[in-house]
């Protein structure tokens, strides 16, 4: 239970990391480029710990 | 070696979809399942041209919103009201649901050409991946004008990414899903992110200035060169037709068969919103920042880098996938004894060799449309036969009651209707973003007044009177 609580919480940062710089863009606090480094990080985030949690597709 | 073979062909076999049988009762999904795959399958590689192309035909702002909430409003009515029906009710795929109405000669005609139709659209979208596999080894991508293979790199990158994506399609449609649903929440975000992460460089540094930086700098109205000029009108009837052959035409009873009740057609509101507005829009506002570049992996990695080009080939994925599903259902129902995985790889080799043409990409919208046409009438004819004649003291299922090899009533509104389609479309200058809403009319009227003719000839033959 505990491990599920981390992997949804590291996949929630994975999400974060993919979003959030846009907005830093945006209201010009972060380049463009380290928008880019993040949202490879919040990939990378997601997609090792999404897959253990996400529940098995019903279709 | 031939043990592996053997045993993996084992495997294969035991993937059972129901694509010959009703789905049974145990097997009925509930709306979670649909949710997602509606929302994976809708927010596609696609999506990253279609906005763009959006742009190059000069659609105003006010036009492009407006045309985008209303037509993805009737998309969704189309799949609640008339294929979720049809597919609780039936609970077959569409090309079972022909044999019983349409026998089986003209339903493997019809099974040719749907799937040939869908492995073009499968092609566009792995063609759409290429685009983003191709960047780091600096394959020179096709532009809005290219319709032939534009080098021997190129041709190379889309069989591989068709190997890939065809052996997903191949271990099952549980897979398939599975994959959609994990994938999509981070899509969509990659997709705003990258759309937001590029309006200052086309002067948008607060809310306040979006909406004239959205009418003077991305969707300014004017046309490209050489592209024809879209107004409300076209945005609305692309949005409501651009999956015609899945909701109007009954493709998707493949995947509302597994429905509990039709109101689950609803879900398809998902893909729509995510994917046909939010997407679309950002996908504009992408190729506004890269001064008008239509390549999805390019504008992609423009905006969002190494995330985004992976996003593009993973959005081409999501969709493709379920696109081979379905055009190997439709193959598999012309071979059926050939096992479900061989067809659905020929099937992906049939997709991969069509998605070496970018025509494929730069005509998208025109193909789209056609694709959902060509389709439609027979999605008319299932509506009435399933859901009008039991009502008034018509026979469904003529074909079968009957053992007609070639139910004419169908066939001809199927040609007839397409070929009134293209009489308007040639004499009478209306373009085919709207022929599918005359033409459905058309065929209802036709299929209607064609099978009151061929039921009571057939009945005087006494076939009808032991049934």
């Amino acid at each position: 239970m505990i491990m599920k609580i981390l992997l949804i919480i590291l996949s929630v940062i994975g999400l974060g990391l993919t979003i959030i710089p846009s907005v830093l863009v945006f209201i010009q606090d972060i380049s463009l480029d380290s928008h880019k480094q993040l949202m490879l990080i919040g990939m990378i985030l997601w997609f090792a710990t999404a897959p253990f949690w996400i529940k098995e597709q019903e279709l | 070696m031939s043990n592996f073979f053997k045993k993996l062909d084992a495997r294969l076999d035991t993937i059972d979809e129901y694509e010959q049988e009703p789905v049974p009762e145990k097997k009925l999904k509930g709306w979670k399942g649909f949710l997602g795959m509606y929302a994976g399958e809708h927010t596609a590689g696609t999506e990253f041209v279609i906005g763009p192309l959006f742009v190059a035909h000069g659609v105003a702002a006010v036009d492009l919103i407006w045309g985008l909430i209303a037509g993805n409003v009737l998309a969704v009515l189309s799949w609640a009201f008339l294929c979720a029906p049809v597919a609780v009710k039936t609970k077959l795929t569409l090309y079972e649901q022909l044999k019983k109405i349409c026998g089986p000669k003209l339903s493997t005609l019809y099974n040719i050409v749907n799937a040939l139709m869908f492995c073009f659209l499968a092609g566009s979208m792995i063609a759409v991946s290429a685009t983003a596999v191709g960047l780091p080894f600096g394959i020179p991508m096709p532009e809005l004008g290219d319709w032939l293979p534009t080098s021997v790199g190129w041709v190379v990158t889309v069989f591989l990414v068709g190997l890939v994506i065809t052996v997903v399609a191949i271990l099952g449609y549980d897979f398939v899903a599975r994959f959609a649903n994990i994938a999509f929440p981070w899509m969509i975000l990659v997709f705003i992110a990258a759309g937001l992460a590029v309006l200052p460089q086309l002067g948008v540094n607060s809310l306040s200035d979006f909406w004239p930086v959205a009418q003077e700098r991305i969707w300014t109205g004017v046309p490209a060169e050489g592209q024809s000029k879209f107004t409300f009108w076209h945005v609305m009837f692309f949005a409501w037709f651009a999956n015609m052959a899945m909701h109007i035409g009954m493709s998707d009873m493949s995947i509302l068969r597994y429905a509990k009740n039709w109101k689950m057609g609803f879900s398809s509101g998902t893909g729509m919103f995510f994917g046909h507005f939010i997407a679309w829009m950002a996908s504009g506002i992408l190729t506004a920042a890269a001064a008008g570049a239509i390549a999805p992996g390019i504008i992609a990695y423009n905006s969002a880098g190494v995330a985004g080009a992976i996003c593009v080939v993973i959005a081409g994925w999501t969709t493709a996938n379920p696109t081979i599903y379905r055009a190997g259902l439709a193959f598999q129902s012309i071979t059926p004894n050939w096992k479900r995985w061989k067809v659905t790889l020929f099937t992906g080799l049939v997709t991969s060799i069509a998605a070496c043409f970018p025509a494929l990409v730069m005509l998208l919208l025109d193909f789209v449309a056609l694709y959902g046409l060509v389709l439609m009438p027979m999605g008319a004819v299932i509506f009435l036969d399933v859901m009008v004649f039991p009502k008034i003291g018509m026979k469904s299922n003529i074909a079968e009651l009957a053992s007609l090899d070639f139910n004419w009533s169908a066939g001809l509104t199927w040609f007839v209707t397409l070929l009134l389609c293209l009489f308007i479309n040639f004499y009478m200058g209306v373009e085919i973003f709207f022929l599918g809403l005359p033409g459905w009319f058309i065929a209802i009227l036709l299929y209607f007044g064609l099978s009151k003719y061929y039921q009571n000839r057939i009945s005087k033959t006494e076939v009808l009177k032991t049934v």
